[in-house]
């Protein structure tokens, strides 16, 4: 059994309320942390616990914290983004619908290492049961003295809000959250500046995905240096994984990083397998903008080595045969999938959810997705491959925000993996209609490119 | 001079302000180097970084850091740091993505070209016959919009539209009151004002100079002549309304005035507001004072045939690859 930090008791009945978790040794952090520790110092807990943000980028927490500006008489804000919106990913809205009260005790330690006295929790729109969840623990945690005015008698105060979004996936990125939070238009900004020095109404803004602040907790209960040791390599602590797909056993799992890929799918104590009995085909390691992997890419590294689920092995080889561990929604699909579909499926949301300010992701996100359509409808034409490799490419690196990359990313690494199954489909555009209904038939062709991979690798 | 900042665009230095955007370096350089910018404006607070025409390579980042930059970079929204170097026409690569950003941008336009009133002033032309394809890899239906009258002497032809936001920041900052904005979002967005409300104020018409393509059109002028056909003339009149300097560019057809707009600098950026009365009121040659014909950078088809020849900057004599890249202009230039 790996170590569970996050998800220990999510088991105990009644945990979201707060005599429960207090029970269970909840709120133990912002004692120890307002009553015994300086704010340096609990920053200082965090960098040494080598904690990397999990909404996506990886980008060590620690270190987010420390560049935070810091001049006299200007507010600072903690704005927790729960804008998950990413195809594959639900680990947030799991993390927030059972424990509220992690969230909450994350934030107000946080708060108060970076000094913030006002801290939004922006959740997206369509998650209300969520919304009213948080209201009703901050409620909770507000009566029992450890919101509001001078929390637990240290002399610090802290105002927490929740703020619905309107569901759009681009106000995940923090920039757009921001403009968002303030009630305009949700644009990303055009950075530099950063939010860590304008951010939220100008004022210096760390914005902090909502495992990364609950994973806050354990690090201040047992210090951070207990927190590094989980995990390998810089990839430390613990991961909330979401795996769907057509798996055994579906769900929200926590795991130490480094666990191996091959153990997680098929162990019975994570996923159990690919469910009716059949093969993997395809993986999608952390959330639909990360590039695609076929299966024996995701089990064994290109040199042979075993892949393990850490922010390094998943990205080694870059992206000729790697992928990321992004914000881990792990999607596996199963040999009766088609992935032309599913890139085609990726497309029309990023397409969807395109703020449409910069042109690039603007325009191209509607073509690429127009033109899987018509592959995945049978009226395709082999130059179409190239095309979408050209126009992904285009959009790839100009855009103003990751949304650009993150649309461009899962076609290019479709057809780079998947190349026979478009072509299949151009060849085929009868046969490719039948068969996306779910009829076995048409795995054959690509299992043999599967295997052609593994024999090279 | 100490505090002023070194930067290499293309070969050439400059020495600038702290603060300034790359653009606005290679607008100080000035000729070829200069990137395209259909998104941003100067003179308008927030504007750029939108349509990503401008984008450079930045091969050294500063004296201090020398690393180059990861991605290409906007360079309306990049300052330039000291000891910076940046590639525009010099990189491959940077002419590549520009060329597919002119097609990207070019994949839902209408291309209706030869019945739009902003042709042979329109930016997004210019590019286009610089950078574009000729024959466009897209082949879907294109997006349409219903034209829209905002008041009775604008027009918004939402097909023609970059979303370059452009008129949004005018609506914003020079107008009173904002009744302008973008409805929806991805490539459904469009420029809207407050249900169909006319724009009612009078430095409204503003708008259509600074749209860099003809989605805002002037209602008086429509389907009058084609610019090409018209001379401008650079003019002026006492304008009572307090913001407004009345300094102007008239666009005659023989003895008439067409059309009136603001006088647009080298970079197709207007020099200053003008009120709406001088815009659509003032069409007779008795209410101006005439200075001198416009001059017209040769970049544009207005000036076909005459005006300003190229005059190619000592830095391109010497230097092969600038040489190589100017070719045409170069040819053209010793033509005659």
């Amino acid at each position: 059994m790996g170590r569970k930090l996050l998800l220990e008791h999510i088991n105990v009945p009644g945990i979201h309320t707060l005599d429960i978790y207090r029970q269970k040794g909840g709120y133990r952090a912002v004692e120890k942390a307002l009553k015994s520790l300086t704010p340096d110092e609990v920053v200082e807990e965090v960098k040494k616990s080598g904690l990397r943000g999990r909404g996506g980028a990886g980008f060590p927490t620690g270190m987010k914290w420390s560049f935070l500006a810091k001049p006299e008489g200007v507010p600072r804000y903690l704005v927790c983004n729960a804008d998950e919106s990413e195809p594959g990913t639900f680990k947030d809205r799991f993390l927030m619908t059972y424990i509220p009260h992690a969230l909450i005790e994350g934030m107000i330690v946080s708060s108060f290492a970076l000094g913030a006295n006002t801290s939004y929790i922006y959740v997206r729109g369509e998650m209300m049961p969520q919304i009213r969840i948080l209201e009703k623990a901050i409620a909770e945690a507000k009566a029992a003295g450890l919101l509001g005015q001078n929390i637990l008698g240290s002399g610090y105060n802290l105002e927490l809000y929740v703020q619905p979004g309107g569901g759009a996936y681009i106000c995940g990125e923090e920039t757009a959250l921001l403009e968002s939070l303030e009630g305009k238009r949700g644009n990303p900004r055009i950075k530099p500046p950063f939010p860590a020095i304008a951010g939220l109404y100008g004022c210096p803004t760390v914005v902090n995905n909502v495992e990364s602040i609950a994973a806050v907790v354990p690090i201040i209960n047992d210090g951070g240096d207990e927190y590094a040791k989980i995990g390998i390599g810089r990839s430390t602590g613990t991961k909330l994984i979401s795996a769907s797909g057509n798996l055994v056993k579906p769900g929200v799992y926590e795991i130490e990083l480094g666990l191996p890929v091959e153990e997680f799918i098929y162990s019975d104590e994570y996923c159990g397998g690919i469910a009716n009995g059949k093969r993997l085909k395809a993986t999608v390691a952390g959330g639909s903008s990360v590039p695609i992997l076929p299966a024996n890419l995701t089990l064994k590294l290109a040199n042979g080595e075993p892949r393990l689920m850490s922010y390094e092995s998943l990205s080694e080889g870059g992206f000729a045969t790697g992928t990321m561990l992004g914000s881990g929604g792990f999607i596996a699909f199963d040999e009766d999938q088609c992935i032309v579909r599913n890139t085609w499926n990726f497309s029309r949301f990023y397409h969807h959810e395109s703020c449409g300010q910069c042109s690039p992701c603007r325009e191209g996100t509607g073509w690429l997705e127009k033109v899987l359509h018509r592959l995945e409808y049978g009226h395709g034409k082999m130059s179409d491959i190239d095309l979408l490799v050209d126009v992904s490419k285009k959009i790839e690196g100009n855009t103003i925000c990751p949304l650009g990359d993150a649309a461009a990313w899962p076609v290019a690494s479709a057809i780079r993996h998947f190349r026979d199954e478009f072509e299949w489909h151009v060849n085929e555009p009868v046969k490719s209609q039948t068969s996306n209904y779910g009829l076995a038939n048409y795995a054959v062709p690509i299992e043999k490119q599967v295997e052609e991979v593994k024999s090279q690798s | 001079m100490s505090d002023l900042m070194k930067v290499t665009i293309d070969g050439i230095t400059v020495e600038v302000a702290p603060g300034t955007s790359i653009l606005n370096a290679a607008r100080q350089i000035g000729g070829d180097i200069v990137p395209p910018a259909m998104c941003y404006y100067s003179k308008l607070e927030g504007s750029g970084g939108k349509c990503r025409t401008c984008i450079v390579k930045v091969t050294k980042g500063s004296e201090k850091d020398p690393r180059p930059m990861p991605k290409l970079v906007a360079s309306c929204r990049t300052t330039v740091m000291d000891g910076m170097e940046v590639q525009n026409i010099t990189s491959p690569e940077v002419l590549e993505a520009r060329s597919g950003v002119v097609e990207i941008l070019l994949i839902n336009h209408p291309l209706d070209c030869p019945i739009c009133d902003q042709a042979g002033e329109c930016d997004l032309q210019n590019l286009g016959y610089e950078h574009g394809l000729q024959k466009t890899r897209y082949e879907f239906e294109r997006r349409t919009f219903e034209r829209i009258d905002i008041g009775d002497k604008i027009q918004l032809h939402m097909n023609r539209c970059i979303l370059c936001y452009r008129c949004v920041f005018t609506a914003d900052q020079i107008t009173n009151r904002r009744v302008h904005g973008i409805l929806n979002r991805g490539d459904h967005s469009e420029i809207s004002t407050y249900i169909q409300t006319a724009v009612d104020n009078d430095f409204s018409g503003n708008v259509i100079d600074v749209c860099p393509v003809g989605a805002l059109t002037d209602r008086t002028f429509r389907f009058k002549n084609r610019v090409w056909f018209t001379k401008p003339v650079d003019a002026h009149r006492n304008c009572d309304h307090e913001k407004c300097t009345g300094k102007v560019t008239l666009w005659y057809k023989g003895e008439d005035v067409l059309r009136v707009t603001a006088r647009k600098d080298q970079f197709g950026e207007v020099e200053s507001f003008i009120c709406n009365t001088c815009r659509f009121e003032k069409k007779a040659t008795s209410d101006w004072t005439i200075e001198q014909p416009t001059v017209i950078p040769d970049t544009s088809v207005i000036a076909s045939n005459h005006y300003e020849t190229f005059k190619p900057l000592p830095v391109i004599k010497e230097n092969l690859a600038l040489q190589q890249a100017n070719k045409v202009e170069l040819e053209k230039s010793t033509k005659f």
